[in-house]
């Protein structure tokens, strides 16, 4: 049996097995947060070839939040399209799944459990994804303003032109980029081939933001099974071993941050190790074009990487699910064998707030 | 192999219907800061915090914890937000209690809060949903039925409610910190409140509270290093253990649940505890609703199935001379900042196995019971702790 590469943090190998995610829609009009979960989970379970059920999985957690739905507890029924049956260890968190999956590896850490089930869901197209997103920031001094996350964004955007560390033409090159990648993704949602000129050519929504340099909204979900040690072998002929994982939060205050910068993902990277061998794949949680430069920068990847193969979030923009989505895409990569070492990226809160960075391997 | 756990430092608010005194960040930060002080240590010296709460709508701020990160001194840091519903406060405890015995950090602060005064968590709890039954009644109104249920499978006389409904409020009143102070509390007092969802009496019921509770947990070098600078031992982990059940499932006993009967098996398996009701000396467990003192008992396996009310009728969980005396700080009938409530019982274990809790301290504790529940008794949270290291 070969040997997992040595973790940084933690001291037992953790390695994604599985994943796998809906089809990312603008709006899922026929399926329920459930029944938009249960064909995910027996894709999950089916991808591995090796029979596993719900009943093999020791540790389950979660990601979502109530106000995409509009009313409390929505992470209570979306646990019924598992079946905990007999009851389970298991837990949610308000944040992107990908900070589930924090979770479950720190639960993987210790003995008695092996394995574990992480999900995330999020359809945007119930409410008002514009307004629900103000709700996010400081109710005291921010909310009562009501500013929208695309005008927030392009004071970020702003920032970077004005500290002369990028154009326009950049964001498009990002956007081109990302959405001809997203022609070879069956799963993405918003994919076509165009050029920086053409992209150019569009109508300001917010400047210097035009609509090429927004993400999508989406309807989506997706789910990725974890083991431990031997167990990943069983499952996986090549897991993507987790070999660093960290999280950073900056201040909440936007105007004392440096808005083109991300000192947390910097830090989460360093702690994670990104740094400490060559990156064949990065997924960036970026769901601005420009979100993806301050990232790059921040992880210090170089022209080599192969940024966001899968589209990432301009292609695709699923709340509380798109962070675990870019692990499961990094994963994924590692699994077949087309990258050796690849970074994943998960973001929260406004304008790249929280951060979290995974680096995954194979052997 | 799994490094060692303990609480070495708590705090909480003075819990009140209506904190307007503080911002949501003010609330917590009162109780992080108290939790500090506690355990000797400074901002700098937490290496990550995990913060938990109710919903969000409850307050009406979407993923709080981006805005309270600076408040909780979590700026380049790890900050960590749970959500399992009424148990989350315990919930919250065992995420931070797994990073120290994970080996990640060597001290986390933990902090859970609800400011219900900024919202209403009736409404909140009654949003109607597609394809969903509306829960109108809020969740006196979606326990009643479970609770009358659980007397008629008991024969458990009507009063028996009533009978925890006063002994949890004079408890309260060695607690500062308890939102309710009833000094009158009496059986008549309880049986002429209004009746709100039969059989439950306002008097039955929990108070709607702002609040915010907070621990430093620390691996063994950090608790002997608390030990040193304050003086005050710290709370051993025994056990820990969470549990979910599935909510639209035929098979679920919703008066006992498997998910508690699993979950305390496990944490009990995991401290050696055999016979609960002698080997513990205190539990702290969530009671928002008089009758679920009861039914916890059994469910706890602190006695066997239909004799929990005849432990309450029979004064075993009263501090005034019970063997076995159940939620000393007053319980969650006498405070309810619903996120933090969970919490609070973790930390009332902790402060009765340390030797601090004042004047409602049971002499002698060496073992107790945390336990939060939550949802419609889906979902369950607990743990042991011990003066005695693992």
């Amino acid at each position: 049996m070969p040997t997992p590469p040595a973790p940084r943090q933690g001291h037992r190998p953790v390695a994604v097995v599985s994943f796998a995610q809906a089809d990312n829609v603008r709006r899922e009009s026929h399926r329920n947060e459930v029944e938009t979960l249960m064909p995910v989970f027996s894709e999950l379970f089916a991808a591995t070839g090796a029979g596993i059920t719900k009943d093999d999985i020791d540790f389950i957690c979660s990601g979502s939040t109530d106000y995409l739905v509009g009313g409390p507890f929505s992470f209570v029924t979306a646990l019924d399209a598992i079946g905990v049956w007999p009851p389970r260890r298991e837990s949610h968190v308000e944040m992107d799944a990908a900070w589930a999956l924090y979770e479950a590896w720190v639960a993987l850490q210790e003995e008695g459990v092996d394995t574990a089930l992480v999900y995330g869901f999020g359809k945007s197209s119930l409410g008002q994804l514009s307004k629900i997103l103000c709700l996010q920031l400081d109710p005291y001094a921010m909310a009562p303003l009501w500013p929208d996350p695309v005008s927030l964004a392009a004071l970020q955007a702003r920032a970077l032109i004005d500290a002369g560390r990028a154009t326009e033409a950049d964001f498009a090159a990002v956007a081109a980029r990302s959405r001809r990648a997203a022609l070879s993704n069956p799963k993405a949602q918003v994919a076509y081939d165009r050029t920086v000129d053409e992209l150019l050519a569009e109508e300001y929504v917010v400047a210097p933001l035009r609509t090429h340099a927004l993400p999508p909204i989406t309807d989506g979900a997706a789910a990725v099974v974890l083991a431990a040690g031997d167990r990943a072998y069983q499952w996986a002929e090549r897991p993507a071993w987790i070999t660093g994982i960290d999280h950073r939060v900056e201040t909440h205050a936007l105007g004392a941050r440096d808005l083109a910068s991300s000192p947390s993902t910097a830090k989460a990277g360093q702690v994670a190790g990104v740094g400490a061998g060559p990156i064949d794949v990065a997924e960036l949680h970026a769901p601005f074009a420009h979100q993806e430069l301050i990232l790059a920068e921040a992880l210090g990847l170089g022209g080599g990487v192969d940024v966001n193969p899968s589209g990432g979030a301009l292609a695709a923009n699923a709340l509380m699910a798109g962070g675990l989505i870019r692990i499961g895409e990094a994963a994924a990569r590692v699994m077949a064998g087309t990258a050796g070492r690849a970074v994943a990226h998960a973001t929260s809160g406004p304008l790249l707030q929280h951060n979290l960075v995974t680096v995954l391997e194979g052997e | 192999m799994a490094e060692r756990v303990a609480v070495i430092g708590v705090g909480q608010t003075y819990h009140k219907a209506k904190r307007d005194d503080v911002s949501i960040a003010g609330l917590v930060r009162e109780a992080a800061l108290r939790a500090l002080e506690d355990a000797g240590v400074g901002w700098d010296e937490i290496d990550a915090v995990v913060i938990g709460k109710a919903p969000d709508m409850f307050e009406g701020v979407m993923m709080p914890e981006l805005y309270l990160a600076p408040a909780l001194g979590a700026v380049g840091k790890p900050i960590f937000r749970v959500h399992t519903a009424g148990s989350v406060g315990g919930s919250t405890a065992l995420v931070a209690a797994h990073l120290v015995t994970a080996g990640i950090h060597r001290r986390v602060l933990t902090v859970a809060f609800e400011k219900q005064s900024d919202s209403d968590a009736m409404w909140a709890l009654s949003v109607p949903q597609p394809f969903s039954a509306p829960l109108l009644a809020g969740a006196g109104g979606y326990f009643a039925p479970h609770i009358r249920a659980y007397m008629r499978r008991s024969g458990a006389p009507r009063d028996i409610g009533m009978k925890v409904a006063v002994k949890d409020r004079l408890h309260a009143l060695g607690n500062p910190y308890a939102h309710l102070h009833l000094p009158d509390i009496s059986l008549e007092m309880v049986e002429q409140s209004i009746m709100l969802w039969d059989p439950l009496h306002y008097l039955e019921a929990c108070p709607s509270s702002d609040g915010a509770a907070a621990m430093v947990l620390g691996c063994e070098q950090a608790a002997a290093e608390a030990q040193a600078a304050t003086g005050r031992r710290p709370a051993w982990v025994h056990g820990m253990a969470m549990r979910s059940e599935p909510t639209m499932f035929a098979g679920r006993d919703q008066i006992n649940p498997r998910a508690g009967r699993d979950c305390a098996k496990d944490v009990y398996g995991q401290a050696g505890i055999t016979d609960p009701r002698r080997e513990f000396d205190c539990a702290e467990v969530y009671v928002p609703f008089s009758w679920y003192e009861p039914m916890w008992l059994e469910n706890l396996g602190f006695c066997d199935e239909g004799d929990g009310w005849k432990l309450t009728d029979a004064g075993a969980t009263s501090m005034d001379g019970g063997d076995i005396p159940w939620n000393c700080s007053g319980g969650v009938l006498s405070s309810n900042p619903i996120g933090a409530s969970g919490m609070l019982r973790f930390l009332e274990a902790a402060l009765q196995v340390r030797g601090e809790a004042g004047a409602h301290q049971v002499d002698g504790v060496r073992r107790a019971l945390g336990q939060a529940y939550g949802g419609g008794s889906q979902f369950f949270a607990m743990w042991v702790l011990s003066t005695e290291r693992p």
